[in-house]
């Protein structure tokens, strides 16, 4: 029992790196498909150059980027400006620590060179890296983070539409995170708990959309303008910006801006597959294979909305927010809680 | 566990301390989030998780976003080194004061007696009983906060709305 120590921490590294490997895959393949859809939306096929249908333009991309002049304007303020991109990167990969994608991936004990080990101990067996009592309000935590990164990219810059698009952002944002905490309230109240775990395991008999609809509307769209997709990119809109915040950004610094909006996309995407569509559960195939196919099958909605629909003005953006989804929550959270009261009775 | 809890402390204290010693509004702001950083990691440290997440959330994720904002907004550019004439008197003031409160302080910190430290029951920490103790015996205090905050809302929307007129 006392060698145990290295052999946990060894085997949680790994199921680290072996999550953030897929994570970045997923990434780099999310960038393909959101220009194949887009491409099959507008009637034209999108990239099919690089390999068979195209499968290898990720790669070519991030050679691109890699090869691109690094460039920093003058007046700028350094170290935020590499400081930003990584700001926002960060916590867009840290939620996935709690997002659970399966139930249980190893057995109790594994005899690993002759040690017994007892996988049970970190919850190395589970499907999750860290099952944190506080799951949900920790993956809001990290999300309420990656804002940083905009508004300091977009002053640093010394660059007007910089700034603006930061500006605009930090407003956005602030406002939004509101409308998501409490469009996931009814789910509480379900579940029980803030545990992810625990939230997938109440849905065993049935999936929370079914009684949470309004909730499920109302939470897709705070994470829509809370990844600034289309409709709510107004941060980045070309007629009006340049590009936002990324006016003055290129190579891999940009790069890894872009890694990190595609990241938001997924753990969105994760999150509410974990929140209202059962998570891992579901019949014949593995869990893990169920997670992925619920993730991107919302990965799919998100690129669809943006090739669908026209992006909205900032005055309607908040008018939206305060006047529509703030009392919607309410009332979602309000009738959720009444039923509840009187099923138990 | 008591290293990381050093590791943490120091964290803060020299965050804290950049805080006050930065010239540029915008770093003091961002080394203020630092400091919460390494706050919510202390509460971690004493298990209560949820403290720790609303701390995140709420300081370092909407509070100093709004800071923040209103730096960028209101100072755009570095601000010009100005050298205030401070008189004698001024200064000599000020440090005898500085001093006096440190010592205050240092008295009244030594003074405290800690009880021996007791196991904190079981779910302490917890979301489930902070709302228990929130909605049962501080049900009072609760809502008063609110309507405190609602006269905040409130007053910040007369404020805004008589400049229109």
């Amino acid at each position: 029992m006392m060698n145990q120590l290295p052999i946990l921490v060894i085997m949680t590294a790994v199921k680290i790196l072996l999550v953030l490997t897929v994570f970045l895959t997923c990434i780099a393949y999310t960038v393909l498909m959101e220009r194949k859809v887009l491409g099959y939306i507008q009637l034209r096929y999108g990239p099919n150059r690089v390999g068979p249908w195209g499968l290898f333009q990720p790669l070519a991309d991030a050679i691109k980027l890699l090869f691109k002049e690094e460039f920093t304007p003058p007046g700028a303020n350094k170290v935020l400006f590499i400081l930003a991109p990584i700001i926002t990167a960060v916590p867009a990969f840290l939620p996935l620590a709690a997002i659970p994608f399966a139930s249980q991936i190893l057995p109790d004990t594994l005899t690993i060179y002759g040690y017994k080990v007892d996988l049970t101990v970190a919850g190395l067996n589970q499907g999750v890296i860290a099952d944190i009592n506080v799951g949900l309000l920790y993956v809001f935590a990290m999300g309420s983070l990656s804002v940083y990164g905009a508004v300091l990219g977009g002053w640093a810059s010394n660059n007007k539409y910089s700034l603006l698009g930061g500006l605009r952002l930090s407003a956005q944002m602030v406002s939004y995170e509101i409308f998501l905490g409490l469009s996931v309230i009814g789910v509480l109240m379900l579940a029980g708990s803030l545990s992810l775990v625990k939230i997938v395991e109440a849905q065993k008999s049935m999936w929370f959309i079914a009684y949470q609809p309004l909730g499920f509307v109302l939470f897709m769209i705070a994470a829509f303008a809370e990844c600034a997709r289309t409709p709510f990119d107004l941060i980045e809109c070309e007629n009006e910006l340049v590009a936002g915040y990324q006016t003055e950004y290129s190579s891999m610094k940009y790069g890894v801006f872009m890694m990190g909006e595609y990241g938001h996309i997924l753990v969105a995407s994760a999150l509410a597959t974990t929140l209202f569509l059962g998570g891992w559960q579901g019949p014949v195939l593995p869990p893990i294979a169920w997670f992925m196919i619920k993730t991107f099958a919302l990965v799919f909605f998100f690129i669809w909305v943006r090739g669908t629909f026209p992006r909205f003005r900032f005055d309607q953006l908040m008018k939206l927010g305060w006047k529509v989804m703030l009392p919607l929550c309410l009332v979602n959270i309000l009738f959720t809680g009444i039923i509840i009261q009187f099923l138990q009775r | 566990m008591q290293m990381i809890f050093f590791i943490l402390a120091g964290v803060a204290l020299v965050s804290g301390g950049l805080v006050v010693f930065q010239r540029h509004p915008l770093r003091s702001a961002l080394w203020l989030i630092v400091n919460f950083f390494a706050v919510a990691g202390i509460y971690l440290l004493a298990h209560a998780e949820f403290i720790a997440a609303i701390q995140i959330i709420v300081y370092a994720g909407a509070i100093m976003v709004l800071f923040l904002f209103v730096i960028m907004l209101l100072n755009l550019r570095q601000p010009e080194e100005e050298q205030r004439f401070m008189h004698l008197g001024q200064k000599v003031g000020g440090i005898t004061l500085a001093v006096f409160t440190v010592l205050l302080l240092v008295y009244g910190v030594c003074k405290v007696v800690l009880p021996p430290g007791k196991d904190a029951p079981p779910g302490l920490g917890n979301t489930e009983s902070i709302a228990k103790l929130l909605f049962t015996d501080y049900l009072l205090p609760f809502e008063v906060t609110s309507v405190l905050l609602l006269v905040a809302i409130v007053g910040a929307v007369v404020l805004a709305k008589s400049k229109l007129k």
